[in-house]
């Protein structure tokens, strides 16, 4: 089972996430804006990361630019949770260093399935 | 696994939703004001973002759909295709109130979405550059597999770096049917020394087959996230299945999509039952600060020192320790009374949730009364009992409007005066000894003192030339029914007066005041306690029975000789106390309790005092100070007159609280009777 960062501000989105993902037997820990997660990241290691893109303090995008600075985050998986459907937010995600996108809204199953995916 | 219930986040949703949308609309009445600051604009966006989000993932798709328009407008002003102007953020402002309206309904289970809503939904689509709202992506029908695909993929150099793994896009295409890597090889680009070598980069390129009965959009699924990571050639393996076989896997995907419909409307039912109870217990949640949680920690670890330290005492007790004993027990008495100050910090909240609606409020009442007004909020972050807070609002709201109605002059009147045109609101909250006080301060033009008289020589509280002084000018004011009809507009002619106010306020305990001066301004003053589960009282005794007195409203106890009470027309007793009669109330009448003392002179007489007046009440004995937990007769009981709760004793037996503030308008009556 594998060690996961949530990072969303909003409490219910977060909620259901590490919900989700803890009821499949995942650790999860959370963080409300990438600022926060950056401190999270960096006291301790993660498998996967899923981050929210539009947050206060510090948004996803560059969450994601701050993180893949870092050593210990260069390859682990990073997935956005988006709104956008279009591809102007993934493309700059990705240009950060995102490894993939998850559309919201998505229900449990498609969450643990793309996280699946990621992780093996 | 078992599907994941997503109610337990609605009220969550619904509560941040709610949060998100006072964000929203103090960004939006900041833009309104000047504000030029590029961050409000992305407050507003992202309130409207999330909402739309958590909406469409919890199921509120009406919720959804509206935010969604609202949003691609605020994503025009965020990438500044749209200016901002009072326009557009009247607009928003209602967009803000009819969001709180859909969610309220969302929350009781009613559909969201009604004719207002869809009526400014339309407005927004309307206004929204290019019209119509962005179609439902709708998957292109997928054309029909061939016998398989020949994959060439050549990665980018820094496609490990983006957390991609081609073990994995290789595991991922093997489920979809049998994969043969037919090549795999270095490219150019790779370094010729192995020490040069960077374990970030990928120099591998694959040349890859798929066999079988494979749609095409399930082999670029695979490389969705890749775009721009990799050179990637797709092309179709001649026939080596019939195409139609892959097309039920084609159509599965809308299949899939559609079917939940019918299970989320068998879920409904149940689903509204939970949210109205939930509604109807008025959400009785509250969100605590870490910081008070840790402090009952805390207290709770050192409770437990305490605990272990007179356990230790007791299993092994000799009388010389009856020192060590007493200062346990003490330690015991500050550890309660600090855990219960914690405990009750939990249930407190600022004040500034509920000054949050006035530069709305104020904003609203400027454009309708054609007046301007400058709103100032200080002490917000002054905690107020959670119960006290969701009921001060309405008296709170009723006094600003009472202040910019009546209170501060049109524009035209201020110059007149000398004054700035634009008039000044303050709404400052602070503590002061054991109580919150609110204070609302206009610099307009004072109470209409000759309109208040007139009008209560009108209705006979006061005599024909009678000359009142300005504080029971001010006193006038808050009579029932009393509404100067020269000041009467749309807006004061709601039915609530100022006496409703002074109720409200007095049944949280509080009082409320006004001092004022004529061309000067009005400050209504609200002193609110603490919290409201916990007073310091006296416990009397009347008979058999205890009650406990409010120790904030004791003037004073004293013996009276029988003498001193005199008996006035209507059957009423009154005593003189410091130079005024003051009625007597025999507790064990009032509340029929035998076996009580009757003989004036044998029992204490305990003066009471709410708003400046003043009873006396007769009790047998004083038996001692104690903190009593207020609990609720209403709740398990009923209603009782000149009650206001119960509590228990240290003893276990319960004892009643005098409502001081009934008590003293039935000892009032009894004397004017």
């Amino acid at each position: 089972m594998a060690k996961i960062l949530a990072v969303d501000d909003s409490v219910s989105m977060r909620g259901m996430v590490a919900f989700t993902l803890r009821g499949a037997g995942h650790e999860v820990a959370e963080a409300e804006n990438g600022q926060l997660a950056l401190d999270v990241a960096r006291g301790s290691s993660f498998d996967l990361v899923l981050a929210d893109v539009n947050m206060p303090v510090m948004d996803g995008i560059a969450m994601v630019r701050e993180l893949r600075a870092m050593d210990a985050y260069k390859g682990v998986p990073i997935l956005m949770l988006t709104t956008e459907s279009h591809t102007e937010k993934k493309m700059e995600g990705k240009a950060a260093g995102a490894t993939g996108w998850l559309v919201k809204p998505f229900d449990p199953e498609q969450l643990l399935a793309t996280v699946k995916r990621v992780l093996g | 696994m078992a599907a994941v219930d997503l109610t337990q986040f609605h009220k969550t949703f619904f509560e941040e939703s709610l949060e998100g949308l006072d964000a929203m609309e103090a960004a939006l009445l900041a833009l309104d004001s000047g504000s030029t600051d590029h961050e409000l604009v992305h407050t507003i966006f992202r309130a409207a973002h999330s909402i739309k989000g958590g909406a469409a993932t919890f199921g509120f798709a009406d919720v959804a759909a509206f935010t969604h328009v609202a949003e691609s407008l605020l994503e025009e002003v965020r990438s500044e295709r749209r200016a901002v102007d009072g326009a557009l953020i009247d607009l928003l402002l209602r967009s803000v109130d009819c969001l709180r309206a859909m969610l309220a309904r969302s929350s009781s289970g009613q559909p969201a979405a009604d004719a207002d809503s869809e009526a400014l939904r339309g407005e927004l689509v309307r206004l929204v550059s290019g019209a119509a709202a962005p179609a439902p992506v709708v998957a292109a029908p997928e054309a029909a597999a061939v016998g398989g695909w020949d994959i060439r993929f050549v990665a980018l150099p820094h496609l490990l770096q983006t957390g991609n793994d081609p073990l994995r896009l290789f595991r991922e295409l093997g489920q979809l049917g049998r994969l043969e890597v037919r090549r795999a090889f270095v490219l150019d680009s790779a370094p010729a020394r192995l020490a040069e070598l960077d374990p970030g980069q990928c120099h591998l390129g694959w040349e890859l087959r798929l066999h079988g009965a494979v749609a095409r959009g399930d082999v670029d699924a695979v490389f969705e996230w890749l775009d721009g990571d990799c050179e990637l050639a797709i092309e179709a393996l001649a026939g080596e299945a019939p195409a139609a076989v892959a097309a039920p896997a084609a159509v599965a995907a809308p299949a899939a999509a559609l079917a939940p419909a019918p299970a989320s409307v068998a879920t409904v039912p149940a689903a509204r039952e939970a949210t109205a109870t939930a509604a109807s217990g008025e959400g009785s949640s509250i969100r605590v600060g870490i910081d008070k949680v840790d402090a009952l920690i805390d207290m709770m670890g050192e409770l437990v020192i305490t605990q272990s330290m007179l356990s230790d005492i007791g299993e092994n007790f000799q009388p010389a320790q009856l020192e060590r004993l007493r200062e346990g027990l003490l330690q015991l008495e500050r550890n309660t009374r600090e855990l219960q100050e914690s405990v009750m910090r939990i249930r407190m909240l600022p004040i500034g949730s509920v000054f949050n609606r006035f530069p709305r409020l104020v904003r609203d009442l400027e454009r309708k009364l054609g007046k301007q007004v400058r709103l100032e909020l200080h002490g917000e972050h002054t905690e107020l009992d959670k119960t006290v807070l969701e009921k001060i609002g309405d008296p709170l709201v009723h006094l600003v409007r009472n202040a910019i109605d009546h209170g501060l002059e049109l524009p035209a009147q201020r110059k007149a005066a000398g004054k700035p045109e634009t008039g000044t609101l303050r709404l400052n909250a602070y503590h002061e000894g054991g109580n919150i006080v609110v204070q609302i301060s206009d610099d307009g033009a004072g109470l209409n003192r000759a309109a208040i008289v007139a009008k209560a020589q009108q209705r006979g509280l006061l005599g024909a030339g009678q000359e009142p002084s300005d504080a029971e000018v001010a006193e006038l004011i808050f009579q029932p029914g009393f509404s100067t009809a020269a000041q009467a507009t749309d807006l004061s002619g709601r039915g609530v007066g100022m006496d409703v106010v002074r109720r409200n306020v007095r049944d949280l305990g509080g009082s409320v005041g006004v001092r004022s001066e004529a061309g000067k301004g009005s400050v209504f003053t609200i002193a609110l306690p603490l919290t409201l589960a916990i007073i310091d009282g006296l416990v009397t005794a009347v008979g058999h029975e205890r009650y406990i007195v409010p120790l904030t409203s004791i003037v004073e106890s004293l013996r009276l000789d029988a003498a001193a009470v005199r008996r006035i027309a209507g059957g009423g007793e009154v005593f003189q106390f410091r130079g005024e009669y003051l009625p007597l109330m025999r507790l064990h009448r009032a509340f029929d309790c035998a076996d009580a003392i009757t003989e004036i002179e044998r029992g204490i007489v305990v003066v009471i005092e709410d708003d400046s007046r003043r009873v006396g009440l007769l009790v047998d004995e004083l038996l001692g100070q104690q903190q009593a937990v207020i609990k609720s007769l209403e709740k398990h009981y009923q209603r009782v007159q000149g009650v206001s709760g119960a509590t228990i004793l240290s003893d276990g037996s319960v004892a009643l609280i005098v409502d001081v503030g009934g008590v003293v308008r039935l000892g009032q009556r009894s004397k004017a009777a």
